[in-house]
C-alpha cells in the first residue's frame, strides 16, 4: 500500500470496498436496530409515516384543493409518489451529512468513507421494500374491490429496478457533492433539509404531470425525478406520462451527477479531517 | 519497496497545516470577504491580528512534520516520544490514512491496525457483543476473524455477564475494558498504537501491557507505539525515535532516546544533569568567575546515599571552581526543610588553610553533618557561592539534593526521646552533673 499526498480525481479502489463489505453490512444492521430500539411502536414507524402522509395529501390536495389525480384512485396516487420520494430523499439527506455527522469516527480510524453513504442506501432500500409491500397491500385491495382504472403496464414494471437504482444514484450523487461542501460551509446543511422539501413540490407527487400547464412543463421535466415518479405510477396503474426521451435525459443527468459526486467525494476524503 | 526486507518505508514525509482563518465557515461570509478583497478594501470578516505584516493573507501555515524518513523491518517495535506538539500524533494519522501528507510518501507492506482511541464507533444502543463486531469491523477485522476471537475477547474484558446489555448502561470502566479487549486482539501484521494504554486502573493497565507484550513479543508483528510513559516504552520497544518540532531528533536505542528526550526538556537556565538522586553536576560555564561544579551526598563509607537515620553522619561534597580573582568569596551549605532555612554553614566558619579569599583553582570540599543533628524529616541540601556583601555574582544550586532522615533504628531504645523531641533540630549536648544526696 502506498500513501501519497494527492489522490487523483478518479481512484475508486473498488477492491477496498469489497474488503470492507462486512463493515457495510454491520452498519446497515446498526441503522436498523438503533432505529426502533427504545421506541414503543418500533418497526411500525416504517408504515405510519407514508400512511399518514397519504391520508393528509388525499384530504388536502384532492378533496380540499381539488387537484385531479389522472383518474387514478387518489390514495394509490399519493402513496406511490410518497414511497418513491422517501427513498430518494433519505439517500440524499443522509449522504449529505456523511462528513459532518461522522467526523469523530473518521478522525480516529480509516475505512473507505463511501461505506457510510452506501450503508444508508442499502438500509433505505429495505425500508423502501417494506413500504412497497404495504403499498401493494392497498393496491390489491383496490383491484379486489373492482376498481377499473388500474391497468398495470408490464413493460414499465421491468424498468422499476432501473428506476430504483437511479433514485439511489441521484440521491447519493447530490448528497456527495453537498457533503463535500458542508465540511467547509455548515450553513448548507439547512439548505438540504428544506431544499428537498421544496424539490418535492417540483416533482409530480401531489399532482400528475398531465395537469401542468405547457409553459411550466419544461421546468418540471428538467427535474430528473419526474420521469421516475411518473414511471412508477404508470408501471402499477397504467396512467402516467412517460416518454423514452424523458427517461433517457433523466438517466443521463443521474449519471453525470453521480460521477461528479464521486470525484468530489474522493478528492475531499483524504484531507477533509484537517478542515472540518 | 526499495529494500524488500522493509515492512514500512517512509520517505520525506511532510505535513503542513493552514492556521488562521481559511474560511469563515459560512458561505455568505466567504463571498462577502472575497468581494471585499476584490474591491481592494479590507476584509470585513478577518480576525484582528496584532502583528499582521501581511494584511491580505488570513492564513498562516505551519509544518507539523518536516522531512520524516524512516524504515522499519518486520518485528521492530518502534517507540515515538516527544513533547506535546512535536508531531507524534500527526505521523500516526498519516500512517493510518486518516489524513494525507503534504509531501513525501510511505510504503507499507501488510495490513495495518490503528489504535488511536478505545471503543471507536461504539454505539450506545447496541449490546457489548454487537459492539465487539462493530468495533472490530471498523478496526479492519473480517467478520469470521471476529468470530474466531470472540470468546477470547469476552474473556479478556472481564465483563462476560454484561455482554448482552446495551453499552449505554456500562460504567466508564467497563466501556474501557470492552474497547481494550477488542483492541488487544487486533493481531494484524502492523499495529499503530497511540497511548491508548494510558487508561484504566492499575490492574487493568498491567493486563494491558501484558497483552501488548504477548501481542508484540512472540510474533513478528511490527508495532509503532507513541507514549509519554517512559517505563512502557522501555519495556515494550526495541527502537525509539524522538520527535522535536516535526523533525526526527534522534533515532536509535531506547535508553539513549529517553536520555535525549529528557535533555531536550530540562530547564536550560541552570544546566543541570541529575545523576540518580545523590549528585548534581553542573555544566561548566567559563564566563562565570566561579561556580559550583557538583554537589554530592554520601554516607560514612563514601557511597552515594540520600536516606539516613538520625544516628548517621551525613557527608556533603561540594566541588567548586574559581576562575578569576574574587575578593571576599563565600561558599555556603544550607539545609532547608519545607522551603524554610534551618541551618547554614560557611566555608570560612572555621579558619582554614585556604582562608578563603582569592586563589583561582578547583576545590573539592567535604562537610560532615554530625549525627543526631537532623530530626526525622525531608531536607534539601543546597550550596551557594557569592560575595560577602551579597552584591555581584552568585551561584546557587537552587533546589539541591533531597535527603531523607528517618528515626527507625534498633539500639536507640534508651534514647527514644530523640525521636519525639520537640524543637527543630536535635541538640546532643552533654550535661555535666554534680549530685549531692539529701
Amino acid at each position: 500500500m502506498v500513501i501519497t499526498p494527492n489522490r487523483g480525481w478518479f481512484e475508486l479502489h473498488l477492491d477496498e470496498i469489497w474488503q470492507y463489505r462486512d463493515l457495510l453490512w454491520i452498519f446497515v444492521k446498526r441503522d436498523f436496530t438503533t432505529f426502533y430500539k427504545q421506541t414503543i411502536l418500533g418497526p411500525l414507524w416504517f408504515f405510519i409515516q407514508p400512511l399518514i402522509s397519504t391520508i393528509v395529501f388525499t384530504v388536502i390536495f384532492n378533496r380540499v384543493a381539488g387537484l385531479p389525480t389522472d383518474e387514478i384512485p387518489p390514495f394509490l396516487f399519493y402513496m406511490s409518489g410518497i414511497i418513491a420520494w422517501n427513498y430518494f430523499s433519505s439517500c440524499l439527506t443522509s449522504t449529505s451529512g456523511t462528513f459532518t455527522a461522522n467526523a469523530g469516527l473518521f478522525a480516529k480510524v480509516y475505512f473507505p468513507r463511501i461505506i457510510v453513504p452506501l450503508s444508508t442506501v442499502v438500509s433505505g432500500l429495505f425500508r423502501f421494500g417494506v413500504q412497497l409491500i404495504m403499498f401493494l397491500g392497498f393496491y390489491f385491495y383496490h383491484i379486489y374491490m373492482g376498481n377499473q382504472n388500474i391497468n398495470p403496464s408490464f413493460q414499465t414494471i421491468l424498468l422499476i429496478p432501473i428506476m430504483i437504482i437511479q433514485m439511489a444514484m441521484l440521491g447519493q450523487g447530490i448528497g456527495m457533492i453537498i457533503s463535500s461542501l458542508t465540511t467547509k460551509y455548515r450553513d448548507l446543511n439547512y439548505l438540504v433539509s428544506f431544499g428537498t422539501q421544496l424539490l418535492m413540490y417540483a416533482s409530480p407527487i401531489v399532482y400528475p404531470l398531465s395537469v401542468v400547464p405547457e409553459k411550466y412543463k419544461l421546468y418540471i421535466l428538467a427535474n430528473p425525478m419526474t420521469p421516475i415518479i411518473e414511471g412508477f405510477r404508470q408501471a402499477f396503474i397504467g396512467k402516467g406520462v412517460l416518454e423514452i426521451n424523458m427517461l433517457l435525459y433523466s438517466i443521463f443527468f443521474t449519471l453525470v451527477i453521480f460521477i461528479l459526486g464521486l470525484l468530489v467525494f474522493n478528492k475531499m476524503e483524504k484531507n477533509f479531517i484537517d478542515t472540518v | 519497496m526499495q529494500d524488500p526486507s522493509n515492512i514500512i518505508e517512509i520517505k520525506n514525509i511532510s505535513k503542513r497545516y493552514n492556521l488562521g482563518v481559511i474560511s469563515t465557515g459560512m458561505l455568505t461570509k466567504d463571498i462577502s470577504s472575497a468581494w471585499a478583497r476584490f474591491q481592494g478594501k479590507e476584509d470585513p470578516n478577518s480576525r484582528v491580528m496584532v502583528n499582521s505584516l501581511n494584511k491580505s493573507n488570513n492564513a498562516t501555515k505551519v509544518w507539523a512534520l518536516k522531512n520524516i524518513s524512516l524504515n522499519l523491518k518486520q518485528g521492530e517495535i518502534l517507540g515515538i516520544i516527544g513533547k506535546n506538539g512535536a508531531g507524534k500524533s500527526t505521523i500516526l494519522k498519516i500512517l493510518s490514512r486518516i489524513t494525507s501528507p503534504t509531501e513525501g510518501e510511505a510504503r507499507i507492506k501488510g495490513r495495518v491496525g490503528s489504535l488511536l482511541e478505545i471503543g471507536t464507533g461504539f454505539h450506545p444502543e447496541l449490546t457489548g457483543r454487537e459492539n465487539i463486531y462493530l468495533n472490530g469491523s471498523i478496526l479492519g477485522l473480517r467478520k469470521y476473524e471476529i468470530n474466531q476471537r470472540l470468546n477470547r475477547i469476552v474473556d479478556f474484558s472481564g465483563i462476560e455477564q454484561f455482554i448482552d446489555t446495551p453499552v449505554k448502561r456500562y460504567s466508564p470502566g467497563m466501556y474501557v475494558r470492552l474497547g481494550f479487549a477488542v483492541a488487544a486482539h487486533l493481531d494484524l501484521d502492523i499495529l499503530i498504537v497511540d497511548e491508548v494504554l494510558a487508561v484504566g486502573d492499575m490492574e487493568f493497565q498491567r493486563k494491558a501491557v501484558g497483552a501488548m507484550q504477548s501481542t508484540v513479543g512472540d510474533t513478528d508483528r511490527t508495532v509503532i507505539f507513541v507514549s509519554h510513559n517512559m517505563e512502557m516504552i522501555k519495556s515494550l520497544c526495541n527502537r525509539c525515535i524522538v520527535l522535536e518540532k516535526g523533525e526526527i531528533f534522534f533515532d536509535g536505542n531506547v535508553d539513549e532516546a529517553i536520555h535525549k528526550y529528557k535533555e531536550l526538556n530540562n530547564d536550560k537556565t541552570n544546566l543541570e544533569i541529575i545523576k540518580d538522586n545523590c549528585q548534581i553536576i553542573y555544566d561548566e560555564e567559563p564566563s562565570r568567575p566561579f561556580q559550583i561544579k557538583s554537589i554530592k551526598v554520601t554516607n560514612k563509607t563514601g557511597d552515594e546515599e540520600n536516606i539516613f537515620s538520625i544516628k548517621d553522619q551525613i557527608f556533603v561534597h561540594i566541588n567548586f571552581i574559581v576562575r578569576r580573582h574574587t575578593i571576599d568569596l563565600m561558599v555556603n551549605l544550607s539545609i532547608f526543610e519545607n522551603g524554610e532555612l534551618l541551618l547554614t554553614s560557611n566555608i570560612n566558619d572555621y579558619d582554614n588553610k585556604y582562608s578563603f579569599r582569592i586563589k583561582k583553582g578547583q576545590y573539592k570540599t567535604t562537610i560532615m553533618v554530625p549525627a543526631l543533628t537532623l530530626k526525622a524529616g525531608n531536607y534539601q541540601l543546597r550550596g551557594n557561592m557569592g560575595i560577602s556583601n551579597y552584591l555581584g555574582d552568585t551561584f546557587d544550586t537552587k533546589n539541591g539534593i533531597e535527603v531523607k532522615v528517618h528515626d527507625k533504628i534498633d539500639g536507640l531504645a534508651t534514647n527514644t526521646t530523640f525521636t519525639t523531641r520537640a524543637g527543630k533540630v536535635l541538640f546532643p549536648v552533654k550535661w555535666d552533673i554534680d549530685f549531692k544526696g539529701l
